[in-house]
């Protein structure tokens, strides 16, 4: 469980997340959505210890996430933007990544699932954004953590990739994980996940599932839910 | 590259001088100047570089004191032993150890060791402070450029200024402001030659005699490694990635 209590953070002037606080409850899929600029990522970082919030506590499991690191061993993480130290192969950089954590991985039926066995040898510098993404995805899946984080999953994916991360991440969540995803991808949100946040200029705006957004806003489409919300707060 | 260029200066300068305690000398002040600028620009240019595989390891359970202090470590530690055996197997060649050259020369190789700790770590401390690459270069070279020319510059010049008034403890003080001085004054006392001291030097050995002076510098550089050091992981644990 992810408790998190008055957030918030600035960078420099601008004040990205404005009190935020949110417990996120154990098994499901929770899509955090919101604007470009609204904080989202910002959040996320902040839950894996990446980003120091200036005011507020995040706690996992009773445990607040301040100067502890030992948490991050039940979390897996995949990055928005796929930056990855060039020099390596695929197959080093998974390797370290094992080493790293010292945990059981299940790394070779993700490669398979996701066709990356011609990439094992290339080097990371000279792979395609999509493929790019596979690895990180193969990276993100490969440990066995009750907390999944995954930051715009669907970027750069080709629709059959896109159809085997859905069925992944529904397989994970049958396992009783919980799941936390940011996409701008509406129709994507809308078929994974049970849980909505939505975050407006560093504010929880709603929280919910899908039906009781669409409810509010009195639209029958999900998409046209999300747009209402940000016509009416004028972004 | 770096181990084989130290390789090939040793080879070279003893090949000139044919005489093992004039190369010391001679490697003094390459190792003052060239030490730190090599540590300044490896520091900077290592940090920037594996900023993708930080950002990578941030997100895994690591210590986050750790992965910097590694990285760091990682640098100063290969850079010094570039230098220790580059020179180290040159001398070693050319008798070092029938030589009476011997101390004086590790010495020299402690001073550049020294030098590369302090200059990698004040390099990752101004590369941890700045996101902009270009102004993280410029602020270690000019840092480089301040402490090697011209913090002596304006030492010297603040000498002749105020030289009507009792300057020892000025100049004491001023020499342990600058890690390069202080690791010159070190090398000279120890190779007792008064004609190189300079004032500063000659202030150094009435004050505090050989022994006790070259002790007190060995701490001073001391102080000058664990300084930044302290503040790289300090400063690490409060960075936004």
């Amino acid at each position: 469980m992810v408790t998190i209590e008055n957030l918030h953070k600035k960078f420099g002037k601008n004040e990205v997340l404005k009190g935020i606080d949110l417990t996120i409850k154990d098994g499901g899929i929770f899509a955090v959505l919101g604007p470009n600029g609204s904080g989202k990522t910002t959040l996320i970082k902040s839950i894996l210890g990446m980003v120091i919030p200036h005011e507020g506590t995040i706690a996992i499991n009773g445990q607040s996430i301040k100067n502890n690191w030992q948490y991050r061993k039940e979390i897996d993480y995949l990055p928005q933007i796929a930056n990855f130290p060039g020099n390596l192969t695929v197959k080093e950089l998974i390797k370290m990544i094992k080493d790293l954590r010292d945990k059981p991985a299940n790394d070779d039926e993700l490669i398979a699932y996701f066709k990356l066995e011609p990439f094992l040898d290339k080097k990371l510098v000279n792979l395609s954004g999509g493929t790019k993404q596979k690895v990180n995805l193969v990276l993100t899946f490969m440990f066995d953590s009750p907390l999944v984080i995954l930051d715009e999953p669907t970027s750069g994916l080709d629709p059959i990739s896109l159809i085997r991360l859905k069925d992944w991440i529904q397989k994970e969540k049958a396992k009783g994980k919980t799941i936390l995803i940011t996409s701008h991808i509406m129709s994507f949100v809308e078929e994974v996940s049970d849980d909505i946040i939505f975050i407006l200029e560093g504010k929880i705006y709603f929280k919910g599932t899908v039906a009781e957004l669409k409810q509010q806003t009195k639209q029958t489409s999900f998409e046209h839910a999300i747009a209402t919300i940000l016509t009416e707060n004028h972004v | 590259m770096y181990f084989l260029f130290y390789l090939l200066l040793g080879f070279t300068l003893l090949f000139l001088n044919s005489d093992l305690s004039g190369a010391v000398i001679t490697m003094m002040n390459v190792i003052i100047v060239l030490v730190p600028l090599i540590g300044t620009i490896f520091g900077v240019m290592y940090y920037y570089d594996s900023k993708e595989f930080t950002e990578l390891l941030l997100a895994q359970p690591v210590k986050r004191s750790s992965i910097f202090l590694g990285q760091y470590f990682g640098v100063a530690i290969s850079l010094a032993a570039s230098l220790v055996f580059g020179l180290g197997i040159p001398f070693v060649a050319y008798g070092l150890f029938q030589s009476a050259a011997i101390f004086d020369f590790t010495m020299l190789l402690i001073t550049g060791v020294f030098l590369t700790f302090i200059f990698t770590a004040l390099a990752f401390n101004i590369a941890l402070s700045n996101e902009n690459k270009i102004k993280g270069f410029g602020f270690a070279i000019l840092l480089w450029l301040f402490l090697a020319v011209i913090y002596d510059g304006i030492f010297l010049m603040a000498l002749m200024h105020f030289q009507e008034y009792p300057l020892d403890k000025f100049a004491l003080i001023a020499t342990m402001g600058n890690p390069i001085d202080l690791s010159r004054i070190l090398i000279i006392l120890k190779l007792d030659i008064s004609a190189l001291l300079g004032y500063t030097g000659a202030v150094f050995k009435n004050f505090f005699g050989t022994n006790f002076g070259s002790t007190l510098s060995l701490i001073l550089l001391s102080v000058w490694v664990i300084l930044p050091v302290w503040r790289i992981s300090a400063k690490a644990k409060k960075k936004d990635f």
